[in-house]
């Protein structure tokens, strides 16, 4: 689960660290009014939206009090922005975030991440503030600066302060920076995120700020923290995907016209890349997880059934703990309550296989099932290509 | 011998009454597997159907001479487990269960390397060792046959397809693991493919990566430094949407590593025959064997 800009900022300052002053706005005099509050020559209006690129997109916009703040704050609210990372359907901006723009002297990243494979919470720091840091980490590698915590004794004080000092001699601004990575890596362990980032951190004078702020929970631990569910903003969040997460599948939206169920996400991501080499296009990429119960293959099913760009519906199991007799009853059921306007092709393999294979049969439904793999995903992309040649 | 398991694995199941517990402790004794025991606190004495059931870890081993141990309890509460296996002296534990909160993970890991002892997962399918019949895990035991062939996966059920392919195609297996699918995981790739190495019962070794992190990257290093046999890899991953940043941090760090074409790249470059079709990777493996 993601948060706003504004949610991570106020963790942030609850924490003490320095943020900008600053007020939301849901609507363009009310901009104008918390622009005026802030007793400053410059602001910043920024769309609230959970996605990064937002600048590009039209989404941040830096004014003086002689500017025209009403018209411009209106023209961010209710727009959707389409950034590098939201993909072509963009995020609505609900809300703006209006801030005093200080003067920057220079700028730094600092992040905190957990490490894959050193299964350990690790602070990146850079100089090269204000750029994504994947950008910084393929052209200027050896201006990232890493320090990893002790998986049982915590960040220690004297690795806050390694930090610092390598992005500052200066002792005044370095103890700043120091108490500012310490409080992201509380805040890292304390709510279970997996990422934690202020970028970029700017150096105004003698003071640090943080100028943008990022906190993204981890879905898993968020069990842990209900308190932290009131934070999330539906309007940002795909809605099938949504859905789909709370019927226990995973799901993520593609461009194509092939609508794909497979049990695994390593299965599933192995057909779209099948699919493509045989000049395909997916739809989805729908995981119905290892152990999936007839109803939750029948809401996948519906899923694929409701969604007006499928053009061929493909499904590959390898039944382990999902047994093919059950996923046959969920595919049928789900058919039988919405009906079947799309052709289905199936492959499918593994535990109870001969069960499964039989009820397909005895349903009288125009399901294809193809035993192997390769010779499935052939047809899926033939099926498909032909429609749209019809369609067009 | 295989690899982590063998016919001197004497097993237990944590959370052994539980639904999936009770299931997989039999399907694994079926396939031939030494289940010796199982642990649910507060349940001592009781069976599962013959197979005696402890209050604790450490119980279990004393009166069973336990040495591996499969671990199917609820995320929440999955770190404990881990760190009682430990404690009570097993050497080579599987946990099964998916979703653990990787700080979690991290932690108990921690522990598992201090103490020299190895954690399959969390979110694996497991360990089978066919010529040894000994299945320790979740995965469809009768697709799997008995020979020289290792796998090594970080899937589950592409694992399967994988191993499908190589019994159709006459090509038995040594040992098959699945290495986990969570962001944060006991063995890597380059642990497993050292086994091998050192295996003289595996001739070559299937390796099935995806994206995200760089264990393909790290394995690539090591194939081309010292790995002495044959390889076929497949990385599934190359229409993941970009913007979806699945498992992004770990390759942020490395330089921006974590793609499959990346990958890809690093495991050709290191001798290893990849193949861009899943479903040839069965073939492509029987033919490198005729070749030798």
């Amino acid at each position: 689960m993601n948060l706003h800009e504004y949610q991570a900022k106020e963790i942030l300052a609850s924490r003490g660290a320095p943020v900008p002053r600053g007020a939301l706005a849901y609507d363009p005099l009310s901009a104008l009014v918390a622009a005026r509050n802030l007793k400053t020559e410059k602001v910043v209006l920024k769309a609230q939206i959970h996605s990064g690129g937002r600048g590009k997109a039209g989404g941040v916009k830096v004014l003086s009090m002689s500017d025209d703040i009403r018209s411009a704050a209106a023209s961010i609210l209710g727009q959707t922005l389409v950034t590098n990372q939201t993909g072509p359907e963009g995020k609505i901006a609900n809300c703006l975030l209006v801030e005093e723009a200080p003067s920057i002297d220079s700028e730094i990243y600092l992040g905190v991440v957990l490490d894959r494979a050193s299964g350990m919470v690790t602070v990146m720091a850079s100089s090269a503030g204000g750029m994504d840091i994947e950008t910084v980490a393929r052209e200027y590698p050896d201006r990232i600066f890493t320090v990893q915590a002790h998986p049982l004794r915590g960040l220690a004080p004297f690795q806050a302060r390694q930090v610092a000092y390598n992005l500052s001699d200066k002792p005044e601004i370095a103890s700043q920076i120091s108490r500012i990575v310490t409080i992201l890596y509380n805040i890292f362990v304390g709510y279970d995120c997996s990422l934690v980032e202020i970028n970029p951190l700017i150096i105004s004078g003698d003071r640090v700020l943080a100028l943008d702020a990022k906190i993204n929970l981890d879905d898993h631990a968020l069990f842990r923290h209900p308190e932290l569910e009131k934070l999330r903003d539906r309007s940002q969040e795909d809605i099938v995907e949504l859905s789909a997460r709370q019927d226990g599948l995973s799901y993520i939206r593609l461009d194509g016209d092939i609508g794909c169920i497979v049990n695994g996400a390593g299965l599933a991501m192995a057909t779209l890349d099948l699919i493509s080499l045989h000049g395909g296009a997916p739809a989805n990429f729908l995981d119905v997880g290892g152990g999936a119960s007839e109803q939750v293959v029948s809401d996948a099913m519906s899923i694929l059934l409701d969604d007006a760009r499928v053009k061929v519906v493909f499904i590959n199991i390898f039944g382990g703990i999902l047994r093919c007799d059950v996923l046959a009853r969920g595919v049928i059921k789900a058919i039988k309550s919405r009906g079947l306007e799309l052709p289905v092709v199936a492959r499918i393999e593994g535990t109870n296989i001969a069960e499964g294979l039989e009820l397909f049969k005895s349903s009288g439904l125009p399901i294809e099932i193809i035993p192997t793999l390769d010779e499935a995903a052939r047809l899926v992309v033939q099926k498909a290509r032909h429609l749209s040649s019809a369609a067009s | 011998m295989a690899i982590l398991v063998n016919s001197d694995s004497r097993v237990i199941c944590q959370g052994i009454t539980g639904r999936n517990g009770t299931f997989h402790s039999l399907a694994c004794r079926d396939y031939g597997t030494k289940m010796v025991g199982g642990v649910t606190p507060g349940k001592k004495g009781a069976s599962v159907d013959g197979i005696p059931v402890f209050n604790t870890v450490k119980e279990a081993v004393k009166e069973t001479g336990a040495n591996v141990s499969l671990i199917f309890i609820p995320a929440a509460h999955a770190k404990d487990p881990i760190l009682e296996a430990v404690d009570a002296g097993i050497q080579v534990i599987v946990c099964i269960t998916e979703g653990i909160p990787p700080i979690d993970t991290a932690s108990a890991l921690f522990t598992v390397k201090a103490e020299g002892r190895h954690l399959i997962g969390p979110n694996t399918p497991g360990i089978i060792s066919p010529t040894d019949a000994c299945k320790v895990g979740i995965m469809p035991g009768y697709i799997h046959k008995p020979g020289r062939v290792g796998v090594i996966s970080r899937s589950g059920t592409l694992t399967y397809e994988v191993v499908d392919q190589l019994t159709k195609a006459g090509v038995g297996q040594s040992s098959c693991m699945g290495l986990g699918g969570d962001p944060v995981v006991g063995l890597s790739f380059v642990d497993v493919l050292k086994m091998f190495n050192d295996d003289p019962e595996t001739d070559a070794v299937v390796l099935i990566g995806e994206i995200g992190g760089t264990a393909e990257e790290q394995a690539a290093d090591y194939i081309k430094s010292d790995f002495k046999k044959p390889v076929v890899a497949y990385v599934a991953g190359r229409l993941a949407p970009p913007g979806k940043r699945m498992g992004h941090a770990g390759a942020i760090i490395s330089g921006g590593a974590g793609t499959a074409q990346g990958k890809i790249k690093a495991l050709s470059d290191a001798g290893v025959t990849v193949v861009e079709n899943l479903t040839m990777v069965g073939v492509a493996m029987s033919k490198l064997l005729e070749v030798k």
